[in-house]
């Protein structure tokens, strides 16, 4: 399934900090865990990773630091931040209201196909 | 990029390199940038190589997951927009400006301490000028060193690495029981600050070492360095001089303390100050060391072709003296240090230029330069016996002729369109250890052979 450009857009900032949330980690390992989480279905050109990365740590929400990793290579790591977790928490509200929206539509849309087929 | 459609294998650390290139080339991805991405790359080829596939394919892939260099570049230049004028603007947008020179300072501030402790035991320049003979690079270079494992976060590793290789070198330069006066010590430590360089250059690259994209930073690196160096110094000069001067005609004369405290201490901290001003100020001097490189390019080969047709014509090619070696070795020295950074300097992809031919002759000219000086050492020590001095200047033209032969014969290829330049940088990156182990033989193992 192709998801369309502007969902990635607007998905990206909540799932890249809602992933760093989980524990301090670097790029390859991000998208790694995007993946993982979608089921293969989000699948990003990495490479456009690291600008919105770089985003977030100019918006504060986000402290990066250089380490050697266990297989000797040289990452940068990134962890959030306080601020981060705010606005993780404000998107998340944000979130759940389309969330919640959406969710009633599709039950809405399934119980009146109920009823279609009851007529035919 | 890819090459391997011939039967020759497939250079995964050369296309890596080549790629890293080609992401730097855009104004709004800088040197740790590209690092992030080149971490990303690799992390991405190596999952691909373990799932079975082959180093090209796996390289292909990962290119290709990376994306479109144009878009992604366009995304980091909205990001960073003050990036596009680092060029043009005099200064950086790097929020750690300010740490990184208190800490430079500090460094520079031990380095000078150092060297001026020994004077409160009573051991000072003129008593004991062996002494500091043997340890002034000592006392600085592991400072900037020391700069590097803190700035490029080596961590542990780096200061294990740092602490041990100093000590040690300066325990056993230290303990060796050196005659008064020998010509060992002399070569030991001629050769000792070219070890210590090279160590910095492990710290400056931190565990980026094995590439061949981060060696050949090295060798820009330290081409800035020298010219960052000589200014300074000049600065320095000027200092001194007009402060001699201006208490000289108030009748005061304070040379003992602008020779022996101001002058030394501001050496050792010039040493740690430009390691932090190369990366500080680095897009001032990347515009002018290539250009300085062309300029002298020509000149130096003038003067190398003048002087060979010179020998020649007066006959005097086969009564080389002891001097003249010694001046031929410093000018091969010079020019060979001119190729480095210009190689470095080159962008690999383009197409062989008038430059590129001057080069080549700049490199036959050294070439035929370090054959004549290799056959007067024959011949001095096919009539007086091996000398550590000796030894020393034959080893050091015979590494010399496989390195300029192995330049001369790429840069031909080169320019009759035959082979790559990425052959041609490698054959420099993959070189730079033979320098720093022939070195090492002749700090650590001369004195052993040849006697203290």
């Amino acid at each position: 399934m192709n998801l369309s450009k502007d969902l990635m857009a607007a998905s990206s900032t909540p799932i890249v900090l809602g992933v760093i949330a989980e524990g301090e980690t670097y790029g390859y390992e991000i998208v790694k865990r995007v993946e993982e989480l979608s089921g293969g279905a989000l699948q990003w050109t990495d490479g456009m990773l690291y600008p919105l990365l770089h985003r977030l740590e100019k918006q504060g929400y986000l402290g990066s630091r250089w380490l050697v990793g266990d297989s000797n290579r040289k990452r940068k790591y990134y962890a959030i931040t306080d601020e981060g977790i705010a606005a993780l928490n404000e998107q998340r509200q944000q979130w759940q209201v389309i969330n919640n929206a959406l969710n009633q539509i599709w039950r809405d849309m399934t119980r009146s196909d109920d009823h279609d087929v009851q007529f035919v | 990029m890819m090459s391997n459609s011939s039967n020759q294998p497939f250079e995964l650390e050369q296309n890596i390199a080549q790629w890293r290139e080609f992401v730097l080339r855009r104004a709004a991805i800088l040197e740790e940038d590209a690092d992030e991405l080149e971490s990303h790359l690799r992390d991405q080829i190596d999952a691909l190589l373990e799932r079975g596939l082959h180093a090209d394919e796996a390289f292909l892939v990962a290119t290709k997951r990376i994306g479109n260099l144009e878009a992604v570049s366009k995304e980091y230049a909205e990001v960073h927009a003050g990036r596009l004028w680092r060029n043009i603007v005099w200064g950086t947008d790097k929020p750690s400006w300010n740490t990184d020179f208190y800490l430079a300072l500090l460094l520079a501030c031990c380095a000078a301490v150092l060297f001026h402790l020994p004077k409160l035991f009573g051991v000072t320049p003129e008593t004991h000028e062996w002494v500091f003979a043997r340890n002034f690079t000592l006392f600085c270079l592991p400072m900037l060193g020391a700069y590097y494992v803190v700035k490029h976060q080596l961590g542990q590793r780096g200061w294990y690495w740092l602490v041990g290789a100093s000590l040690g070198i300066a325990t056993v330069i230290n303990l060796m029981p050196w005659q008064a006066e020998s010509a060992t010590q002399s070569l030991s430590l001629i050769h000792l600050p070219l070890l210590l360089w090279f160590l910095v250059g492990v710290l400056y690259t931190g565990n980026w070492w094995q590439t061949d994209g981060r060696r050949m930073d090295f060798v820009r690196y330290s081409g800035e360095y020298a010219i960052y160096f000589v200014l300074l110094a000049l600065g320095g000069m000027t200092l001194i001089v007009l402060t001699n001067g201006m208490f000289w005609l108030i009748g005061m004369n304070i040379e003992w303390f602008t020779h022996q405290w101001l002058l030394p201490s501001g050496v050792m901290g010039a040493v740690i100050i430009v390691g932090w001003l190369v990366e500080a100020k680095q897009g001032a001097v990347e515009n002018m060391a290539p250009v300085l490189a062309r300029i002298f390019t020509p000149l130096f080969t003038l003067l190398m072709l003048t002087f060979l047709v010179i020998m020649f014509v007066t006959g005097r090619s086969f009564d080389v003296e002891r001097e003249l070696l010694i001046g031929l070795d410093a000018l091969l020295i010079v020019v060979l240090g001119l190729v480095l950074y210009a190689v470095s300097s080159r962008e690999s992809n383009k197409a062989p230029s008038i430059f590129d031919r001057l080069q080549w002759l700049l490199i036959v000219s050294a070439l035929l330069v370090d054959v004549l000086a290799l056959v007067a050492i024959g011949g001095r020590i096919a009539d007086m016996g091996f000398t550590a001095n000796r030894t020393a200047a034959m080893g050091e033209n015979l590494i010399l002729l496989v390195s300029l032969s192995g330049y001369a014969w790429l840069y031909w290829r080169f320019i009759r369109g035959q082979r790559s330049f990425a052959l041609l940088e490698q054959w420099q990156t993959r070189f730079i250890p033979v320098y720093a182990i022939w070195a090492a033989i002749v700090v650590f193992l001369f004195p052993l052979v040849f006697g203290f």
